[in-house]
């Protein structure tokens, strides 16, 4: 298929579609309206389900139900409509069916504003419902990596029998790339032995996230964990740039790691060492591929558009053999890349970072400082 | 090589579409674009604007802080974009509805009566090609043969009998800004 | 058993139920209720075809008792849910099973949607006057005065308002195809209450739109009335405050002849 120019939103949309999407079920909320928008007009084209759900409470509770029939189904939203859906996303967790989320996030918290922002980092990747639970996440920062990864989420979903989150922010949303779309996939004709399609000429079948002796609520934990290390084992995805000689490495994902891109050429250009490392699923992390690096690493940069909420995962993931250091924009401003290679020219040439274990409380003086400056 | 362009202006004044013809021509160029939005309740009628990045190579932040060119349909934009226009730069102003020349010294600029020749030319709609026409004459990063095979390719049917009276906007705001950007440089000279 | 000649089936378990022990408390009306709805399924040939939706409260279990497919929702989502799975499989019969802090606290916004979206599911809507799972807490169709664990002077209407009449609420909405409400307070009041809950699948199978049966049920444990005595107060308190009738019969569903 040749490259079209595609807005971010409609291209997942579309990419979903041709992956095999059979129902859609959503709520419209800016910055992903386009997505939902797309789905009401081609899906019954297709002669596919979609439904403007009244909430999205009732969104994902709809495809709560249509995933129990073993379709492929999926709902999109963003940042204060997911919050809504955590309820549901938690029971479907507990019910190990398929279903896919495009989290479009924007700047909050509350009503905050539309935005571009990084913050659901927590809700999505830690899991914002109750309960022991462990989505796959995937975090594009392109138009194509958009598309790719929609496509992909679905077939995680059904293979490791989980949530695959698709988590954009605004940006990426908005955004039009030259992109190029899959071919159109054939639906799915045959359904999987748990799906409850009515029980013709075989046993009953009941799906539920009930198990009321803790003993078998502990065996379902313990399932969906031995799961998570599966996905641990295979799923791993990122991308690295200018890594092999980098005695400083910026990590950042989605649009914060293509603006840290940015910053780390410019540096390339004065003659620093910079490397980036964007990680493409955030659950599972990439914490073996940091972990290897942190010898060779003298500091490393890590940036978000939210206030630190990646920062704790890569300290994790660096167990505190390497400097940590931090800078994050916050309800939905994006950072610009003179901000990121300020603060790569000031690590780098000052060896200034903190050792006292106060990165994002240094962090935050800062931003209070280019904050007050006008910005 | 990268070139970062940043058209702003009221919501209406084809702002976003502008920055999408000239996408497109990136694209068909075979060069590495990035097209985005101030999307939210500003589109509907506030100011609106749109950041264009036409690279050779993979492009990492999709905004730019100082853009290499600017077009300023209205005076708030002129205001806000002239004094970040990154310096060896381009501007160009919509004098139709700018009052005041531009000051800068270390960038190219030009005024283009924008909506009185989209006008003459059969159209008011046409600012936005008048101006982009102008861009592309100090600033040619596509030619204007690409920009004009773009809108063959993605003007939408029912606007394809507009196409003569697009090529001909943006051949007048290419002749004009050559003509008045010239006797700008003579300006500056004799200050 | 010796000397039983010419023995003959009077009474026996419907097929669509399964073969257990049902949790709910003696002499509570949802082992009627769940009766009902399996005969319906039995009489309409439909268990294979049916998926049904548990929701949350005492009925949280129901997934045991009917031989079909179930899924179990949460908390006042049951009609969300069976949008869900009717949207996928239109072919199917698809029918929740809710209580009335389930249907008409919680899941307020989710019926009423159903309801206007003429969704063709049909909705079981036990209605005890209380949180029965819980341990008996004030619900929305709690009668004013009536005292519950949360209402131990009895519901104040100044500060709690005034019960919830679903059924007629629902009625308004052009999508509803079918909604009626019934009592299972006695012989007479269950049959009209099984007809209705057939005339409900009947509308769903002919897709007529949605359609819901609300039942006044007892709930002797925490009301803290014997069986007996609880059938009494159903009809003594319960249906003068929630009149028995039919609130929507759509014209088509009218025209349904039951054989």
């Amino acid at each position: 298929m040749p490259k079209e120019l595609l807005k971010g939103n409609i291209a997942m949309a579309e990419a979903a579609i041709r992956a095999g999407l059979e129902g859609y079920f959503g709520y419209p909320i800016t910055p992903q309206t386009e997505l939902l928008e797309w789905m009401s007009a081609r899906m019954p084209e297709l002669g596919r389900v979609f439904l403007q759900a009244e909430s999205e409470l009732a969104a994902i509770n709809m495809v709560y139900g249509a995933a129990c029939t073993g379709a492929r189904v999926m709902t999109s939203s963003s940042s204060p409509g997911v919050s809504l859906m955590m309820e549901g996303l938690s029971y479907i967790a507990g019910t190990e069916i398929p279903v896919v989320l495009i989290d479009v996030m924007r700047g909050g918290p509350g009503l905050g504003n539309i935005a571009p922002a990084q913050s659901d980092y927590n809700q999505i990747v830690h899991g914002g419902g109750h309960g022991d639970y462990f989505p796959i996440v995937l975090a594009p920062s392109s138009v194509q990596e958009a598309i790719d990864l929609t496509v992909l989420a679905f077939d995680l979903a059904e293979k490791y029998r989980t949530i695959v989150v698709v988590l954009a922010d605004g940006s990426i949303g908005q955004m039009m790339e030259p992109a190029e779309l899959p071919p159109m996939k054939p639906l799915k004709t045959t359904r999987p032995e748990w799906a409850t399609t009515g029980a013709t000429n075989r046993e009953k079948r009941v799906l539920s996230s009930i198990y009321l002796q803790p003993e078998q609520e502990e065996i379902t934990n313990l399932r969906l964990l031995k799961r998570l290390e599966e996905i641990e084992a295979n799923e791993i995805r990122y991308k690295s740039y200018y890594l092999e000689d980098a005695e400083f490495v910026v990590v950042g994902f989605g649009t914060a790691g293509r603006v840290a891109l940015s910053a780390v050429r410019m540096a390339r250009a004065e003659g620093l060492k910079v490397g980036l490392l964007r990680p493409i699923t955030l659950n599972p992390f990439p914490i073996a591929q940091l972990r290897q690096i942190t010898d060779q690493v003298k500091a490393f940069l890590v940036v978000e558009m939210n206030s630190g909420q990646m920062l704790l995962d890569v300290q994790r993931a660096t167990m505190g053999q390497a400097p940590v250091e931090f800078y994050g924009r916050l309800g939905g401003v994006v950072p610009f890349p003179d901000e990121i290679l300020a603060e790569i020219r000031r690590i780098a040439t000052t060896n200034e970072y903190a050792t006292n274990g106060f990165v994002r409380r240094n962090w935050l003086r800062r931003l209070e400082t280019l904050v007050d400056g006008g910005e | 090589m990268q070139t970062e362009i940043i058209i702003a202006g009221f919501g209406g004044q084809g702002v976003l579409f502008a920055g999408q013809v000239l996408a497109y021509a990136a694209m068909d160029a075979g060069k590495e674009v990035t097209w985005i939005p101030s999307y939210g309740p500003e589109m509907r009628g506030g100011t609106a604007n749109c950041t264009v990045i036409i690279s050779d190579e993979e492009i990492g932040s999709p905004l730019v802080r100082h853009p290499r060119g600017v077009i300023a349909l209205n005076l708030p934009s002129a205001d806000k974009y002239e004094r970040l226009v990154a310096p060896g730069g381009v501007l160009v102003g919509n004098q139709s509805l700018i009052d005041h020349p531009f000051s800068r010294t270390d960038i190219t600029h030009v005024q283009v009566l924008a909506n009185e020749l989209a006008e003459q030319i059969g159209d008011r709609r046409l600012t936005n090609m008048v101006c982009l026409g102008a861009l592309l004459a100090l600033m040619p990063v596509i030619p204007l043969e690409a920009i004009e095979k773009a809108l063959e390719n993605h003007l939408p049917e029912r606007h394809k009998r507009l196409l003569p009276a697009n090529f001909q906007a943006l051949q007048a705001g290419c002749e004009v800004a050559l003509k008045n950007t010239m006797h700008a440089a003579e300006t500056l000279k004799n200050q | 058993m010796v000397g039983v000649v010419n023995s003959q089936v009077v009474f026996e378990r419907p097929a669509a139920m399964s073969s257990v022990a049902t949790h709910y408390c003696p002499g509570c009306t949802h082992g009627v209720a769940h009766r009902l709805v399996a005969e319906v399924l039995d009489e309409m040939g439909l268990v294979e075809k049916t998926v049904g939706v548990a929701s949350v409260g005492c009925s949280v279990f129901a997934y045991n008792y009917f031989d079909c497919d179930f899924v179990e929702a949460a908390h006042g989502r049951a009609p969300a849910m069976a949008t869900g799975v009717k949207r996928m499989l239109p072919d199917r019969v698809v029918f929740t099973y809710q209580g009335d802090g389930d249907l008409a606290s919680i899941g307020m916004g989710e019926i009423v949607h159903a309801a206007a979206r003429g969704e063709n599911i049909t909705v079981i809507f036990i209605n005890n006057a209380n949180y029965g799972m819980t341990g008996g807490q004030m619900a929305p169709t709690t009668l004013p005065g009536q005292k519950t664990t949360s209402s131990p002077a009895g519901r104040d209407v100044e500060q709690m308002g005034f019960p919830i009449r679903t059924a007629e609420l629902l009625a308004t909405l052009e999508g509803a195809g079918y909604v009626v409400r019934r009592s299972l307070h006695d012989p007479k009041n269950i049959r009209l209450a099984k007809k209705a809950v057939r005339l409900a699948f009947e509308t769903q199978v002919r897709g007529l739109g949605f359609s819901m049966v609300e039942l006044l049920s007892t709930c002797p444990t925490n009301w803290g009335i014997n069986p007996v005595d609880s059938l009494q107060w159903v009809e003594d308190h319960m249906v003068p405050a929630f009149p028995l009738g039919d609130y929507k019969v759509a014209d088509a569903v009218a025209q349904i002849r039951l054989r």
